[in-house]
């Protein structure tokens, strides 16, 4: 800025000055990327939230084109799908990359709040921030399940069946709440026209402003570390925080090269083995819908099948009223809980490098249980499956009910006043 | 920040480097998404060349109903021995009489009638201004848009004009003659659209 | 960072360590590796399935065009041979049985088989299409070993001959060394077998055709595979040379820091 005052500014810089007069573009630059102090001290979990960025924006550009040529009608939805597949010029290539995007979106997502848990990202001054990505979650599943159902596949149609049959597990309005949901007797191509529409406009459009909310709402109180203490209270003279980095360029091209290895790894899967054998594309999606017909065996994509097995789990009707019931309530649970962490959590630290043995040996649970959780989802159900998820469930469950407890008296150790490494 | 010192001539070249290879993968990304907007194996399918009989055809006529070929119409037009003569006379008034813009017709439409027989005439039934499909305004008589009207297309669109065999007037919106679809005669009866045949 | 990583793998033990619980058939099915690089045996495959095959089930989904390309045949010789009258190079390769008709000679319309060799699986047609035998009972006079009371005629019988079931009494179980152990389990021993001479193909032709049979619906279930393969590695290849210089520009910014 010296030079500025010698010399007459260049082009460059009286076209900025314009610019900036009427939208705040360096303002808005500096803020978000060249003055933004993130903590230095990012590993390897800290990738995971510019990689669903990256997920999202391949979702966005491969979902628009599958619009353009996907027919949402029950006699011509699945023809649709394998119209793109063989007639459409490189159509198999942006429909794989849709299908392969959705689970890899779920697995980003998944490591990205694990990320959260393990360092205490969601505690105060965070909180909103966290309930935003909850947002963005429940709003991902949403959006993930009527994708599904537009394949009209046999195992999109009868999951979407499972699913909407759900809501007529609530007492009293139950069963109008499910015509209601579906617009028919039964899942038709009413309900496929709805879903196609959540699916591609509303949905897509509440998680664009939720992401845009995600960021402003972090950039504000600025990123946690993975020692989870404040590097805003070590300033130096300029007020720029001591352990902080400028985001960019230092965390621009740090998660470009993570953005490589993610495209590579994403890129394996779509090419080499788009069907995950059988986890990303179930074999009865590759028949058409068949409201007579049931698949043998029906579960849900592998990102629902830790909830689902935990529905499944819940075989015991309470306080008179039904299993069904409870399942639903015991899944519903099981997804929103995580929203009240921030005030579930006691402890005096936030990140898990100076928890007590207590929240590692419970977080090390309900990754555990989670995982287990999500196999069982994929398999028929037997005795003994049922039995596990039970027990597990209550492992899960145990993570974040017992946490008022075991986080305040467990004995942590010393938060440091800089960050390690 | 740091003591080290920056080697700045390193880090340009890395940076366009990476933003060169980078662009390189850009534009590979790209090519699906276009190519994914060129006609599909159904489109070309639907365009596939169409057979017509032509059997029903008498001279001064346009066949009806108007053929479809890749979803666009096809004019097929019998003219007679006098409408003949006539189009190899008076061109004065044409902008192409010649058929000199090679793209508007297969070599072997390039003669005073622009068709392969000369009584039979093919033509895409699309102005070549703005799209829309001239009407067929067969003739010789004054008519609203022409007092001395011999014949020809009229589009209502922009009120371009073409003769019988589907040559523009001069200073009318349309800048070329109407295309000659590639095509030939399978039998007397029959004319292929869309193949040149084996005789082209 | 690693200890977590240490517990993350610690959870994935313990779900993949969880037993599996999925249902076998009784009859083992044979395993069969397609080929797609082999054009004569998928032509060979789109020539039986035209003969044997297409009069009822369609392969509604693809083209006869891009079939032809894909496989080397030249068009002409698909024309004549495989399309129905009436269609063109670039139809859909529907049936020509209406559908209502079907219902009445089968009980269910025979379904499209496009994408068969993605729902069943390639080892499950290749045994399904050898195990085929009389069955008296059955209104086709034929059952099938890996399809139980499966509604349709053995259509290559005059390929493969007579197969029948033949049972030999009670056999032990275990046959490692030769001998009959005496309280060992038994179990009846049933195998299929063609009667010689009845069929125009021997044992291993008709494996063969079976196996260029499967291999044509495998290609015709995904047919842009091996250019999904081939791009594949083109990706892979440029994202490794990008890797290398997002991974130099990383290092330069970050080497003084810290």
């Amino acid at each position: 800025m010296a030079e500025a005052t010698v010399k007459r500014p260049g082009r460059w810089t009286r076209f900025m000055a314009w610019l900036d007069a009427r939208l705040p573009v360096t303002e808005t630059v500096e803020y978000h990327a060249t003055k933004y102090y993130a903590p230095k001290n990012f590993n390897f979990w800290y990738y995971f939230g510019v990689l669903a960025m990256v997920v999202l924006v391949i979702q966005l550009l491969s979902g628009i084109w599958l619009t353009m040529s996907y027919v949402p009608s029950g006699a011509g939805a699945f023809a649709s799908v394998e119209y793109i597949m063989r007639d459409v010029e490189f159509g198999w290539l942006i429909r794989y990359m849709h299908s392969t995007g959705a689970s890899a979106f779920f697995l980003v997502v998944y490591l990205h709040m694990f990320r959260a848990l393990a360092y205490g990202s969601y505690r105060a001054p965070r909180e909103l921030l966290w309930l935003i990505g909850m947002a963005i979650y429940l709003a991902l599943m949403a959006e993930g399940f009527f994708g599904y159902v537009l394949t009209w596949g046999n195992m999109s149609f009868w999951a979407a069946q499972v699913i909407v049959s759900l809501a007529g597990a609530i007492p009293i309005v139950g069963p109008d709440l499910m015509e209601w949901v579906r617009g028919d007797y039964g899942m038709s191509e009413i309900t496929l026209n709805r879903f196609f529409a959540l699916h591609v406009v509303a949905v897509p459009l509440a998680l664009v402003g939720l992401v845009f909310l995600h960021i402003v709402a972090l950039h504000h109180v600025g990123s946690n570390n993975p020692d989870g203490i404040d590097i805003k209270q070590q300033k130096d003279a300029d007020g720029v925080p001591v352990d902080g980095i400028p985001f960019h360029p230092y965390y621009t091209v740090h998660d470009l090269q993570a953005t490589v290895v993610f495209l590579f790894l994403f890129c394996v899967v779509l090419f080499y083995a788009p069907e995950m054998y059988g986890y990303f594309i179930e074999k009865p999606n590759f028949e058409e819908a068949n409201p007579l017909k049931t698949p043998e065996h029906i579960a849900p994509v592998w990102y629902y099948t830790p909830f689902y097995a935990m529905l499944r789990a819940t075989t015991f009707p309470l306080f008179g009223l039904s299993a069904k019931f409870w399942g639903l309530v015991v899944m519903a649970g099981a997804i929103l809980i995580p929203a009240i962490l921030p005030w579930l959590d006691r402890s005096p630290v936030r990140s898990i490098r100076y928890k007590g043995a207590w929240s590692k040996l419970m977080l090390g649970l309900l990754v555990a249980s989670f995982v287990a959780l999500g196999y069982l989802g994929t398999i028929p159900p037997s005795p003994g499956a049922t039995v596990a998820a039970q027990l597990l469930t209550i492992v899960y469950f145990a993570y974040f009910l017992l946490m008022p407890w075991y986080s305040r008296i467990e004995r942590v150790k010393p938060e440091p006043e800089r960050v390690t490494r | 920040m740091n003591a080290s010192p920056v080697n700045k001539q390193r880090r340009y070249f890395l940076i366009g480097a990476t933003a060169a290879v980078g662009g390189v993968g850009m534009v590979g990304a790209a090519v699906p998404f276009v190519q994914a907007w060129l006609p599909s194996a159904r489109a070309r399918a639907m365009g596939a060349p169409i057979r017509v009989d032509i059997a029903k055809l008498r001279p001064g006529e346009i066949l009806g109903p108007i053929p479809a070929w890749r979803g666009q119409p096809v004019f097929i037009v019998y003219r007679a021995e006098a409408t003949l003569a006539k189009l190899r006379g008076a061109t004065g008034a044409l902008a192409d009489p010649d058929s000199e813009n090679e793209a508007m017709q297969p070599e072997y439409a390039r003669n005073a009638w622009r068709s392969r027989r000369p009584e039979i005439g093919v033509y895409l039934g699309l102005c070549t201004h703005l799209g829309c499909s001239p009407k067929y305004y067969g003739e010789v008589r004054p008519e609203t848009f022409d007092a001395n009207w011999q014949g020809g297309f009229f589009c209502p669109c922009h009120g371009s004009r073409f003769d019988l065999a589907g040559r523009v007037v001069k200073s009318v919106p349309a800048p070329d003659n109407l295309p000659v679809p590639p095509h030939f005669f399978e039998s007397d009866n029959v004319v292929v659209i869309g193949q040149d045949g084996a005789a082209a | 960072m690693t200890r977590l990583l240490g517990a993350v793998w610690v959870a994935l033990a313990v779900a993949l360590g969880m037993p599996a619980l999925a249902a076998e058939s009784s009859w083992t099915l044979e395993a069969m590796t397609p080929n797609l690089t082999d054009k004569p045996s998928l032509q060979n495959g789109l020539k039986l399935y035209a003969n044997y095959c297409l009069g009822c089930h369609s392969l509604k989904f693809q083209r006869y065009e891009r079939t032809a390309d894909d496989l080397g045949a030249p068009h002409d010789i698909v024309m004549e041979n495989v399309v129905f009258t009436g269609q063109k190079i670039g139809s859909l390769m529907t049936t020509a049985m209406p559908e209502e008709e079907a219902k009445g000679w089968f009980g269910a319309a025979p379904p499209d088989l496009t994408m068969v060799a993605r729902v069943r699986g390639v080892d499950w047609l290749y045994t399904y299409l050898k195990t085929f035998y009389i069955d008296p009972t059955r209104p086709f006079g034929v059952n099938n070993k890996v399809f139980d009371n499966v509604g349709m005629p053995h259509v290559m019988m005059e390929l493969q001959g007579t197969q029948r079931e033949v049972c030999k009494g009670y056999e032990p179980l275990d046959i490692v060394h030769g001998e009959a152990l005496i309280g060992a389990p038994r179990a009846p021993q049933c195998l299929l077998e063609v009667e010689a001479g009845t069929g125009i193909y021997d044992e291993k032709e008709f494996n063969a055709a079976v196996y260029d049979l499967v291999n044509f619906l495998y290609y015709v279930g995904e047919p842009t595979r091996l250019e999904r393969e081939r791009i594949g590695a083109y990706v892979l290849a440029f994202l490794a040379v990008l890797f290398v210089f997002a991974f130099l520009l990383n290092r330069e910014y970050w080497k003084g820091i810290r």
